[in-house]
């Protein structure tokens, strides 16, 4: 079977070649990316600007950022029909394309969050190496720990004021830099879509801006959508561990915390919205009043076949209902994690009416082509482009952020 | 001890040192040296007229036999568009198999396996349309490539190296044409190439030699003697979707407006 044939009907006219290609896979990708840029941008706003009220956020969304990293490229390869050369756009980048940038712009984005942790976390790594040394009869894992938090430190031991507040100047520094490559990064994968003149729906200069600005919401949806779960895991372990260790923080610190952090984080999640919601609407009228060639086909796909999509879910459950939660005065936590889960679900939903969405039509205008998403897979193909797939990549983010939240606690007091 | 001035003075000989053999590659840049020669290889271009297509499909049969592309896969390098423009003024477009059998049903292909029927007196008129690799002298699928994997060579012609490619896709999406797919056995980008291991040797590519109705022909743009070209130069002809700005090679004789 040729690939595409699996998940794609055709309707009226179509150029035999033409499939949907680009899957869930694709829809995934800009996602992910959206995620880490928008975590990023979420804990730049503590370290360079200075929002002191989202100091405790801004950790946790450095460390999920950068588990959200390698996420990044994993849908990419899953999509890839030759994973095995997937390391060639690196090593023989082909600088007229798009992608070719992403080697370039994924690792020095890669270097800056990481680097950047690192600054916030030497004290730690530190500390804690300076803590198994000291242990009278340390175990294998407890040396093992020490090598690992040893290595960590690469010769850096110096924990003075001085030391530290450098430390804190390296870290703006780094968190100034990684916001414009945070927002290339994402940028470039509007670019990607928005300069394949081929396709009449990507085909906008705005998609990168478009792109940028929901990736700073999905970002910071996300952010506060962990946090309220992990603080939620918190409150229930307060509670069965507060009489054995008094030192851990109460119900009620934590409530009050956790409370405080999201109404603040949420004031930005909004503005990032209303500036995603403009251009997104922007482009809509705009391709409308200007109604060139395309505009025909463009009008079926979006008025008609993928309205209940694009307006129902999309603007409607994912905008437009999250946007009043936040705005009733009183956020509690309960609206504010039903709020999150259908922004993200509009942002996700806006990727795949990009994706599946510029793809619906015939590149002759004079047919349609339907995804049908491969639920079971029954074969390696819709294993990696079906549903399976694409929860694979929604799942291992987490998985990392576990490992690395037991090297770099995100709750610790610095 | 090496002291700063002169680490200073030494690295900037190094680097001095290094750039004059790297230069020499700009100075004796192949292609620069061999265009001086005025050795202008070919530049092969195709011409398709429309009137004379029956729409036999012999020639989406001899491709793919040709190029070992999978008899029976539902994609191919070349097809063969119907069009029928009825009274009512709307345009009916099929290609079914891309026309390998032909069109051996009378009704139009809508997809889902159903067929459209027309009725002889609704049709104001009806053609056949060729379609294969435009071999742009602008070709997106090249700019596009994030490895280099597809290429234009000196004459022309678009390839793609299996052994290269990556498989993204995105010179698929980035053809306006559509003559792009994923080859079912080799799994890498797939696109007509005017039988470039034919046209290399003098023969025709295998779709003109099927065709019994001189519908296809190919030529060297650059040899003004060659049929071909006089047609192009003398006659009236025109291109597939020139907005794109692609530049197409591939040019038509009898093209209707309705041509997607």
């Amino acid at each position: 079977m040729v690939h595409g044939e699996a998940w794609t009907i055709k309707e009226f006219f179509t150029y035999p070649n033409e499939y949907i290609y680009w899957t869930i896979q694709i829809v995934m990708y800009p996602f992910m990316t959206g995620l880490v840029a928008g975590a990023f941008v979420l804990s730049s706003l503590y370290h360079v600007f200075g929002v002191k009220q989202l100091k405790d956020i801004a950790r946790f969304s450095l460390v999920f950022s950068f588990a959200l990293l390698p996420v990044a490229m994993l849908p990419l390869l899953m999509h890839l029909q030759q994973p095995f050369r997937g390391i060639e756009v690196m090593m023989t980048p082909h600088f007229t394309s798009a992608i070719a940038a992403f080697g370039i712009v994924f690792s020095t984005y890669g270097m800056i969050v990481a680097s950047e942790l690192w600054f916030v976390y030497r004290k730690h790594f530190v500390e804690t190496a300076q803590e198994l040394k000291a242990l009278p009869q340390p175990g294998a894992v407890d040396k093992l720990r020490c090598i690992l938090f040893s290595v960590l430190t690469l010769g850096a031991w110096d924990v003075s004021h001085e030391a530290l507040e450098a430390d804190e100047r390296a870290v703006k520094k780094l968190a100034a830099a990684g916001i414009p490559v945070a927002c290339f990064l994402h940028g470039y994968a509007g670019f990607i879509f928005g300069s394949v003149k081929a396709n009449a729906l990507w085909m906008t200069p705005l998609m990168p801006v478009i792109f940028i600005c929901s990736a700073v919401v999905s970002g910071i949806a996300l952010c506060i959508l962990t946090y309220i779960l992990t603080m939620e895991i918190r409150k229930q372990l307060s509670l069965r561990r507060r009489l054995a260790h008094p030192e851990i923080p109460s119900m009620e610190e934590l409530k009050s915390a956790e409370a405080h952090v999201v109404a603040m984080t949420s004031r930005y999640l909004l503005m990032f919205m209303v500036a995603a919601i403009t251009l997104e609407l922007l482009d809509l009228i705009f391709r409308g009043y200007t109604a060139v060639k395309s505009w025909d086909i463009l009008r079926s796909v979006i008025y008609e076949r993928d309205f209940v999509n694009i307006f129902v879910i999309q603007y409607g459950l994912g905008n437009l209902v999250p946007f009043f939660l936040f705005l009733i005065p009183g956020l509690t936590i309960r609206r504010a994690t039903v709020g999150t889960v259908l922004v993200l679900l509009g942002v996700f939903m806006m990727r795949w009416n990009v994706v599946i969405g510029g793809q619906a039509f015939s590149s002759s205008f004079s047919g349609f082509m339907h995804y049908v998403l491969p639920i079971w897979p029954t074969s390696m193909e819709t294993l990696k482009e079906g549903l399976f797939g694409a929860l694979i990549v929604a799942i291992v983010p987490f998985c990392i952020f576990y490992v690395l939240n037991k090297v770099m606690p995100v709750f610790k007091k610095a | 001890m090496i002291t700063r001035r002169s680490f200073c003075k030494k690295s900037l000989l190094i680097a001095g040192g290094l750039a004059v053999p790297l230069a020499a590659l700009e100075l004796f840049d192949p292609r620069k040296l061999l265009a001086e020669k005025d050795q202008k290889g070919p530049r092969w271009v195709f011409l398709v007229d429309t009137r004379k297509c029956v729409g036999c499909g012999f020639c989406v049969k001899g491709c793919k036999v040709e190029n070992e592309v999978p008899y029976d896969a539902n994609v191919t390098r070349t097809w063969v568009e119907r069009y029928v423009v009825t009274n009512d003024g709307k345009t009916h477009i099929d290609s079914p198999k891309g026309a390998r059998d032909g069109f051996p049903e009378k009704g139009i292909d809508i997809g889902h396996g159903k067929l459209e029927e027309i009725r002889d007196e609704d049709i104001e008129k009806a053609f056949f349309v060729p379609k294969l690799c435009n071999q742009c002298d602008n070709p997106p699928c090249v700019q596009v490539c994030p490895v280099g994997a597809t290429y234009q060579t000196a004459d022309g012609v678009v390839l793609v190296d299996r052994k290269w490619c990556i498989g993204c896709g995105y010179c698929i999406m980035g053809c306006p044409y559509g003559v792009r797919f994923f080859h079912p056995v080799y799994h890498v980008a797939e696109k007509c190439n005017f039988c470039y291991h034919r046209i290399t040797k003098g023969m025709q590519t295998a779709c003109v030699d099927s065709c019994a109705f001189g519908a296809r022909r190919v030529g060297n743009l650059r040899d003004p003697e060659d049929p071909v070209t006089k047609v192009i130069m003398t006659e009236r002809v025109n291109v597939l979707k020139e907005e794109y700005g692609t530049k197409p090679q591939v040019f038509y004789l009898g093209l209707s407006k309705e041509v997607k």
